[in-house]
């Protein structure tokens, strides 16, 4: 028996988002008041219990406008993590500490973005002078992110030996999961292995394909004690453990300096992880692992622990990741097939998961890993019934 | 000359590295504590926490490490020649120290002058200077 002072002792009560599009009307206050409003109605939590609130460093909504709007009541902890994708299970954890340290007892965590906003599409904007870490890289042309992840991915598929197939199973288990999930960008549209060979490349070796969306859209969770979530509507989703990294000698996305650029933060927060965890990568019924890019998802089996260095490419074959298989990954089509919204909608997918009402719902499932963006500061928890 | 993305020449702690390049030379920072190298530059020694540190020569040769091939979209200075390559290099003296940059066919030939199909990782490179705008990258060409 593992456990820690965070073991098990809160919950995600609610959960809430809005439809996903793009070039939707609302403005991301909006979109961030309808997800939250969502969440509360989803637990029967009244706006003025709410003491607590967590999100992105990149979140352009301000704590005081939204609680303004919503009609939260007395706020007494706020706190943003920085690093993009990396972000969402540290907002949630972080909530979870704040809830176990007695400085709020109901937190709300939410995500709002649209692709038109000043954080979407950040390398289109940047100025002509480029200082600091990114002038190692962008007056080059390595101009994006997934540029600077196909950097990665080319060097790991040489050492390794994984292929377009690899990345093409990734592709089309999310997108299988959309198929089966009516709120899903992709829910209409299958994907072929042909489709996958024959799409446009965006960053060779990256096609289209393993690249996520691109959404407007808000999602949001409310997260309590352990005691209080009994008392609820839904199941409560446990914050059964939680991990945070930055690995020694880092530098997020274009980490190509240190001894080691393919161990990415995923392998420091897993040990974190499962270090305060009761449950072992065997034991985990489904996971929701952060997928901006298709290769993000066979580096974290790896770095989570599902299979060793190197077997990420081969471990997805079979229909291993899809529903059915060995273990289920991005159940609702996440970022690559459903919304990607900095990788929000894992941690309220995980949260179906354990109450069983997933359109792709693994049966029993009695716990899920949900991660956030690998090959930045990451972070990651393990939910369970 | 398409509107490249420049890198600050005065100002900034790797500024003297792109004042080195303006010479014809590649150069890395270093400690003067205890020696050791480190890249990119940054004010303090991760070995020695010393902050007295500076910029001196490499050999300027190296490896492939890995490489991508961008297409649009991209800014339109970079669409203009996509695709293109970016390469990094990992030297040959110290293969911890990587340099991101481009193959390029010549010492002044473009960076989408040579077919993406032949490059290859672990292919021996040496480091050539181009003037862009009012800076000067260093690129790569196969030795
Ligand atoms: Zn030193």
């Amino acid at each position: 028996m593992v456990s820690g002072p965070l073991t098990d002792r809160t919950a995600i009560v609610g959960i809430g988002q809005t439809k996903f599009g793009k070039g939707v009307p609302e403005s991301e206050l909006e979109l961030a008041c309808m997800a939250i409003s969502a969440a509360l109605d989803d637990c029967g939590i009244a706006p003025s219990e709410v003491d607590g609130l967590a999100s992105y460093t990149m979140e352009q909504n301000r704590e005081v406008d939204v609680a303004r709007s919503v009609g939260l009541g007395d706020i007494t902890w706020f706190s943003q993590i920085g690093f993009g994708g990396g972000a969402g299970c540290g907002v949630v954890g972080q909530a979870a500490m704040a809830i176990v340290t007695g400085q709020a007892e109901i937190v709300v965590a939410w995500r709002a973005r649209k692709r038109a906003a000043a954080t979407s599409r950040p390398w289109a904007q940047i100025e002509r002078r480029v200082g600091e870490q990114f002038q190692w890289s962008r007056p080059f042309g390595l101009l994006r992110p997934v540029d600077e992840i196909a950097m990665l991915t080319r060097r790991y598929m040489h050492e390794y030996g994984a292929t377009r197939d690899h990345l093409a199973n990734v592709a089309i288990a999310a997108r299988k999961h959309a198929n089966r999930n009516p709120a899903a960008t992709m829910y209409e549209k299958p994907l072929t292995r042909d489709d996958y060979m024959n799409a446009r490349w965006i960053s060779e070796p990256l096609c289209l394909f393993d690249n996520c969306l691109e959404t407007d859209g808000a999602l949001a969770v409310v997260i309590t004690s352990a005691a209080r979530a009994r008392d609820l509507p839904h199941p409560p989703a446990y914050v059964h453990a939680f991990a945070q990294s930055i690995p020694t000698q880092h530098q997020t996305m274009t980490n190509y300096f240190n001894d080691d650029p393919l161990r990415g933060p995923a392998w420091v927060c897993a040990d974190k992880l499962w270090a305060t965890s009761e449950l072992r990568p065997d034991d985990i019924a489904v996971a929701q692992l952060y997928d901006a890019f298709s290769p993000l998802i066979i580096l974290s089996l790896e770095g989570y622990g599902f299979c060793k260095r190197g077997e990420g490419g081969p471990f997805t074959d079979d229909g291993a990741i899809e529903l059915g298989g060995r273990l289920p990954v991005n159940t609702s089509g996440a970022g690559m097939s459903e919304a990607y919204v900095h990788g929000f909608n894992l941690i309220t997918e995980g949260v179906r998961q354990v109450r069983g009402t997933s359109t792709a719902q693994v049966e029993g499932a009695g716990n899920c890993l949900v991660t956030s963006g690998e090959g930045v500061p990451t972070s990651a928890l393990i939910l369970r019934k | 000359m398409p509107e490249f993305l420049l890198p600050l020449l005065e100002g900034d702690e790797a500024s003297p590295f792109w004042q080195g390049c303006a010479r014809g030379e590649l150069l890395v920072q270093a400690c003067e504590a205890c020696g050791r190298r480190r890249m990119p530059p940054r004010p303090m020694c991760p070995y020695c926490r010393s902050t007295r540190r500076r910029f001196e020569p490499t050999s300027g040769r190296g490896t492939i490490w890995s490489f991508v091939v961008p297409h649009p979209p991209l800014l339109p200075a970079y669409s203009e020649l996509a695709p293109y390559n970016v390469i990094v290099v990992a030297l040959d003296e110290d293969p911890t120290i990587r340099f991101v940059g481009n193959l390029v066919a010549a010492p002044d030939a473009d960076i989408n002058s040579v077919d993406p199909a032949t490059i290859e990782i672990g292919a021996p490179v040496e480091v050539v200077f181009q003037p862009v705008g009012d800076a000067t990258f260093p690129r790569w060409v196969l030795r």
